[in-house]
């Protein structure tokens, strides 16, 4: 009878367990997406900075094209005039995503824009990926640790700041793909179970979809697996969850257009092939042993070895002669500059270019991850008593994204969770050891007094230590008593005290340690939702200032993108840096020459080259390629820093890089990049300086530029070949048309080959050969 | 301008022809008529007041306006009421019914338009009517393209004489220009200029169809604004909201700008580079309009402001850019009005009463719908509008609609602001309508959990009776007993370690009588245990799919009997050992052995559950 009451009440707490966790969890995701509308409140519903606003283009033409044109989709509003084949150079998960969201929402008579369901995309997947960092961790350590890594998750400020509502861009669903394949995996290596193993490749597959970044998943499971062939932890389960994996997910992820053959014929997969032979090996050995007896198995052993040595050897010589014949050595840009931090400043000017391809600061990981940077260690710890199959994943994965985010400021993207699901493990197993201790005490107390003292004097020697200490000491329990555990909680009132006494903390280290733990947690809220609130949440297309009265608000893009598509021809061709491109496509619906998907670096060359020769040679390239407009962003009246000057010697490096006419020292004066009177006549006469600084002198009379701090160089000039034709409100950006051709005719005509250049009206063209690329 | 002059020459041969069709019309004179026209905004309006006298034997019911086919096509208002009296005695009747008419033997280039008045006019009576036309697109700017520089200049032609089919015995004109710079205007006998106004006349007796034409050229620095298309979207909805979303497509349609447009210019002197620019509009909203919201397909335009008061709810809102002649752009405006403003209930139906126009003055709009969507499920819709509008009805699917909601729509062209009059959509919904959508949910829901509720208590394994299940269901079973059995193990081991503290608190204390009261306590403990155990031990025996765990569960509950066997030896001896009060090494002696033991089963103990725990 006894026994059937104490199951009774164990099944009405489990019951309540799952009531309570899954009312944690509902409320976790509540608060991740929640925590994202920041952006929202303090702007708008708008979608964000750059990438962002070309999902949504494509998101657009996905609804209302339909899925069969946007596989075919073949852009011709950008890349004047080559064009892009959108279908097959997209990573198409987050646009059918949203897409699929749109279509489900409507068909059910809820007319959202699709603008909105873009904009809340990212914080509606960051609910589902710490749902997913739930399951994964509670399966690497138990729904405790599992609540705590969601938690801390659906905060963390580095994911936040590719997931605020409106930042519609891949990361926002590859985070949660990937935490969930991640999971699958580990559900798959605890189970054995081939269901979970199909689930497995099914969210592979749609992390190949969402992201470049699947290629981390397809290293670090081949790692793992190695990891545990290695360490002696072959089992059917390791092999039901790795080979389906390879054979199914490879198999998926050369049927989305943007990876198709790559699957199989880059090195970023070479890993996981090799992995799998090697798996199969092993599962081989493991059964001939199973067949044979021990004496027969060594002979076997020798004789396979020898012969395999020099199999391999040979295959291996097949493999490094394959990858050393490809160009790259069958490594993409992106991934060279991962293994190599110092490839993409030698090589790829373009790739170096982007601030969020540049390696972190420390100050960045504070920010980023705040207080789990602290808990991680601990958490490593955790992990290794008692070492799991999962556990050692969870170290690989943190140990593998802490090198990546080394490397690359926007991988830290990939370390959050890592350092969630480990700063998670170490906080819940911190709080079973103290709340334990705690309650021990206090139930201990009542029973008989007069013993605590000399329990408590024992252990507080070497407690009163950092938190550090403490958390090496939380570990222990964690390794005997997993199982005495749970009777503990069923039968507090037997409690041992003597059993537990090495577990045990004394009370007051306890209650103080709880304390901290708190305090720190509560550190980590307020640091998220400060970053949350003041840090991420810019839209970087609205620009705000405070000022004594009151709040001031820099529209100018929007302006100078809603000028451009209510007073020029549909048809007319806008050139400006590459940055501006996604934007000007989606905002103003005009074509562009370059954009943000730099796969041509001969053309956004052109560009870099045609904005810094001066104004005839870029007239002459401009016309070339058919441009009406050319757009340049100016932050020098108001001093918003990240403009085109500020930019242009990115445009010099990469001009030159293809046309070697235009060389960076012409540019600098003593290898300083300046543009007051001391810099150097090209740099004065080139179109970039000439467009941004154009009668900007009568602004103040003496031309004071707010962002470099100095007066500019050359004041007064006048435009030959360009004319102003729009600038905004505070002359963010500043918009230049082409003069036609017919009205420069005027001075002698210069004898030329080419028709374009039958004039020669600007005088003040260097002495250097100026070679035009498009002649 | 020669383009303009050629028209109306083109016309002269046109009136002299039916100047012999003049008396055809009827015997009506017009015995005084004062005409003004206000050309100060880019919408021209005229004024017109005409005292009619029928000096025929035959009563009138009908009195004749013609307008030039180039104006009728502008037309875009008339109204015209009989007046009596004079300055503050004046009183008018209601608007006058007007219908166009095509008098035969009229050639195409004018436009009749026939006033059917109250009661007819018997000989020699007269009566005042006042006549009021607003024109768009009147105004024609010349030149066409000015620079940022430049002044925007517009021409306006008329007649210096009202064109009329009836003699005019004395006539005046006034043009009121919306400044007192005028480039150059047509001078005739009595033309007068001063301030800002143009007089021509008093001219008198007037034959019909005189029409001398006058231009007028002159500075008009006000904006054209033209929407060229408005789309008001006016959403009911019964839980007390009206949502009108006004989607607007703006055209400054004044002088286009030509060259370029100089940012700096513009912010250093605004009036005078960017003179006819369009800065700002202002949207006169009704009083208690909230979540007013200004945007365009681009997010959010921050250059608005709204003031409030008890009258009104002033909307000032500024394009992205100002707009220069030729710009263009696209907004959005939106906000909410209490419900109860605008909706009533009249004999079992309820009306609709809302403005048809848009809310900003000094706009045109070239072409009007206006949308009202009605809740789902009403029905019996008709319209009043003050005025023919094209109307036609479509369904909108919105939130959580079945059959749609019906949407009237209605639409004009040429709308101006003396358009903004009310107009009226009964329907018929029934309050039980309201509470449709809430219950759908409330039963949707409940669904839901009644689904989910059934799918937790139903079991959908396909096959109950194969063995693989029965096995399963017994798996289960022998589970949970070994989970008790366990439970039973840790909590004799517990009392065990009991035990061994009150041997330790013994050697303490030297308290004998604490020491045996808790090992009392313990028998009886261990003694309940033991008798949990049975059963449970019995099932298992039984049960085959136990078979390979029960050696080792044997096998513990013989190491454990050994092991409670020993602790209660070495208990008893301590205690005894202490009752007859041996010293400390004495009792580790005896006890050596028996502890050794203890250490040895207790871990086997151990390590037995932790392999029954693994399985």
């Amino acid at each position: 009878m006894a026994a059937q009451e104490t199951s009774q009440s164990a099944t009405f707490r489990y019951a309540f367990g799952n009531v309570l966790s899954f009312s944690v969890l509902l409320l976790i995701g509540v608060m991740a997406f929640s925590i994202r509308l920041f952006s929202v409140i303090k702007y708008e519903s708008v979608i964000h900075e750059f990438d962002p606003y070309f999902n949504y283009r494509v998101t657009q033409f996905l609804t209302k094209s339909g899925v069969y044109d946007f596989w075919n989709w073949f852009d011709d509003r950008t890349w004047y005039p080559l064009g892009r084949v959108i279908g097959g150079t997209v990573y198409p998960g987050l646009t059918l995503t949203a897409g699929a969201l749109w279509r489900i929402l409507n068909s059910v008579n809820i007319p959202l824009s699709v603008e909105t369901v873009c904009v809340f995309t990212a914080p509606v997947f960051s609910a589902f990926a710490s749902w997913a960092t739930y399951l994964l961790t509670k399966e690497i350590k138990g729904p405790g640790a599992g609540l705590t890594a969601a938690a801390l998750l659906a905060m963390v400020p580095s994911y936040i700041s590719r997931s605020v509502a409106g930042s519609y861009d891949n990361e926002a669903v590859a985070i949660f793909a990937l935490i969930f394949t991640f999971y699958l995996y580990i559900k798959t290596l605890n189970t054995g179970s081939l269901f979970y193993a199909t689930l497995n490749a099914i969210a592979y597959f749609y992390m190949v979809c969402s992201w470049g970044g699947y290629t981390f998943i397809i290293n670090l499971i081949p790692m793992h697996v190695l990891l545990c062939i290695v360490t002696g932890r072959y089992s059917p389960r390791l092999y039901i969850a790795y080979a389906p994996l390879v054979v199914l997910g490879t198999l998926l992820a050369a049927l989305v257009p943007v990876v198709g053959f790559n699957a199989v014929m880059t090195s970023e997969h070479f890993a996981s092939f090799l992995v799998f032979i090697i798996i199969h090996v092993v599962a081989l050995v493991y059964y001939i042993k199973g067949l044979l007896t021990p004496q027969m198995f060594k002979v076997a052993v020798t004789l396979v070895v020898s012969v395999g040595m020099i199999l391999c050897f040979a295959v291996l010589a097949v493999l490094i002669a394959l990858v050393a014949s490809s160009p790259t050595k069958g490594w993409s840009g992106r991934s060279l500059s991962l293994l190599d931090p110092t490839y993409a400043s030698k090589y790829i000017p373009i790739i170096a270019s982007v601030s969020e391809h540049q390696p972190p600061t420390w100050p960045s990981y504070f920010m980023d991850i705040n207080v789990l940077a602290f808990l991680v260690p601990a958490g490593i710890i955790a992990c290794f008593l008692p070492l799991s199959d999962a556990s050692s994943f969870a170290v690989l994965y943190i140990v593998t994204s802490v090198y990546f985010s080394g490397v690359m400021v926007r991988l830290m993207l990939v370390l959050a969770p890592a350092a969630c699901i480990m700063s998670g493990i170490a906080l819940s197993e911190a709080f079973d050891v103290f709340t334990r201790s705690i309650k021990f005490h206090l139930l201990g107390v009542t029973q008989n007094p007069q013993d605590n003292a000399g329990d408590t004097t024992n252990v507080t020697q070497n407690d009163v230590k950092s938190e550090k200490s403490e958390d090496t000491i939380k570990e222990r329990p964690s390794r005997k008593s997993k199982k005495k555990e749970k009777e503990n909680t069923e039968k507090p009132s037997l409690v041992s005290r003597v059993e537990k006494k090495l577990l045990v903390l004394p009370l007051e280290t306890s209650v103080i340690a709880v304390f901290l733990l708190v305090l720190l947690g509560a550190f980590y809220v307020v640091h998220c939702v400060w970053a949350a609130a003041e840090a991420y949440s810019a839209p970087s297309i609205v620009l705000t200032s405070r000022s004594h009265d009151g709040l001031h608000v820099f529209d100018d893009f929007r302006e100078a993108y809603a000028w451009l598509s209510h007073n020029t021809e549909v048809d007319d061709k806008v050139a400006s840096w590459w940055d501006y491109g996604y934007q000007t496509t989606a905002m103003a619906n005009r074509t562009v020459i370059v954009d943000n998907n730099t796969w041509n670096n001969t053309h956004i060359a052109t560009v870099g080259t045609a904005m810094s020769s001066p104004e005839k040679a870029a007239w002459d390239i401009f016309n070339s390629l058919d441009v009406k407009y050319v757009l340049v962003v100016f932050g020098g009246l108001v001093g918003y820093p990240s403009d085109d000057i500020n930019k242009f010697l990115w445009m010099v490096r990469i001009g030159g890089g293809v046309f070697p006419h235009i060389k960076e020292p012409d540019y600098l004066r003593d290898g300083q990049y300046r543009i007051d009177s001391q810099a150097t006549p090209t740099m004065l006469n080139c179109l970039m300086y000439k467009l941004s600084y154009y009668r900007f002198v009568e602004t103040d009379g003496r031309g004071f530029d707010r962002v470099r701090n100095t007066e500019i160089g050359k004041k007064h000039f006048k435009l030959t070949h360009f004319e102003e034709v729009f600038t905004t409100h505070h002359w963010m950006v500043r918009i230049y048309k082409l003069k036609s051709p017919r009205n420069r005719i005027r001075g002698k005509t210069k004898k030329s080959k080419s028709q374009k250049s039958v004039s020669s009206t600007s005088s003040k063209r260097s002495g250097t050969t100026k070679k035009n690329p498009w002649q | 301008m020669k383009r303009l002059r050629s028209d109306f020459s083109h016309l002269f041969f046109v009136f002299g022809f039916f100047m012999l069709f003049s008396n055809v019309c009827s015997d009506l004179v017009i015995s005084k008529l004062d005409r003004q026209i206000d050309v100060s905004s880019q919408i021209v309006r005229f004024t017109t007041s005409l005292k009619v006298e029928n000096n025929g034997a035959a009563a009138v019911s009908k009195v004749l306006l013609p307008y030039h086919e180039n104006q009728a096509k502008n037309l875009a208002f008339l109204s015209v009421k009989i007046t009596e009296g004079k300055g503050k005695t004046k009183t008018s009747s209601d608007r006058l019914p007007v219908d166009v008419i095509h008098p035969e033997g009229m050639p195409p280039a004018l436009t009749w338009y026939a006033v059917s008045l109250p009661k007819e006019l018997g000989k020699g009576g007269s009566l005042t009517l006042e006549v009021k036309a607003v024109f768009t697109h009147l105004l024609t700017p010349f030149p066409e393209k000015i620079t940022q520089a430049d002044a925007q200049l517009v021409a306006f032609q008329d007649g210096a004489h009202y064109l009329s089919p009836y003699t005019v015995k004395i006539q005046s004109l006034t043009v009121k220009l919306p400044e007192p710079k005028v480039e150059s205007y047509t001078r005739l006998e009595n033309t007068k200029f001063s301030g800002s106004e143009i007089k021509y006349g008093p001219y008198e007796n007037i034959p019909p169809f005189s029409h001398p034409t006058i231009v007028v050229h002159f500075v008009s620095n006000k904006p054209f604004s033209v929407a060229q298309e408005l789309v008001r979207e006016i959403e009911i909805s019964h839980w007390g909201n009206v949502q009108v979303t006004e989607n607007y497509n703006l055209v400054h349609a004044g002088a286009e700008l030509t060259g370029e447009f100089s940012r700096l210019d513009y912010q250093a002197r605004p009036h005078v580079r960017g003179a006819s620019a369009l800065r700002s509009l202002v949207a006169r909203l009704p009083p208690r309009a909230h979540s007013i919201y200004y945007r365009d397909e681009i997010g959010n335009i921050s250059t608005s402001n709204v003031w409030s008061d008890s009258a009104k709810t002033l909307l000032e809102i500024e394009p992205r850019y100002p707009m220069f002649g030729g710009w263009r752009t696209a907004f959005t405006i939106g906000y909410g009005l209490p419900l109860q403003d605008f909706l009533f209930k009249s004999q079992g139906k309820r009306f609709l009463d809302i403005t048809f126009g848009c809310p900003m003055n000094d706009i045109v709009i070239e072409t009007l719908s206006v949308k009202v969507v009605l809740p789902e499920g009403s029905n019996d819709i008709s319209v009043v509008a003050p005025f023919p509008v094209k109307e036609t009805r479509e369904t909108k699917l919105s939130h959580l609609d079945i059959a749609g909601r019906p949407v009237i729509v209605l639409e004009k062209t040429n709308v101006v602001p003396e358009h903004s009059q009310n107009f009226q959509v009964y329907y018929r919904f029934s309050s039980f309508s309201l509470l449709r959508e809430p219950l759908m949910l409330v039963f949707g829901f409940f669904l839901f959990f009644v689904a989910c509720i059934a799918y937790v208590h139903a079991d959908f394994t396909i096959s109950k009776s194969s063995p693989s299940y029965i096995a399963k269901l017994q798996w289960d079973e022998v589970q949970t007993a070994i989970q008790q059995f366990q439970n039973i193990m840790n909590r004799v081991l517990v009392i065990h370690d009991k035990l061994e503290a009150s041997l330790r608190d013994l050697s303490r204390t030297g308290d004998v009588q604490a020491c045996k009261a808790s090992r009392k306590a313990a028998d009886g403990f261990l003694k309940e245990l033991s008798k949990e155990l049975k059963p449970l031990l019995s099932f298992l025996q039984s049960s085959p799919q136990a078979l390979q765990i029960m050696p080792k569960v044997e096998e513990l509950v013989i190491k454990e009997n050994d092991l409670q066997e020993k602790l209660m030896l070495k208990h008893s001896m301590v205690v005894d050992s202490y009752e007859k009060k041996s010293g400390g090494r004495d009792i580790d002696n005896r006890v050596a052995a028996v502890q050794q033991k203890i250490t040895l089963l207790r871990q086997e103990v151990d390590d037995l559950l932790e392999v029954i725990d693994e399985i």
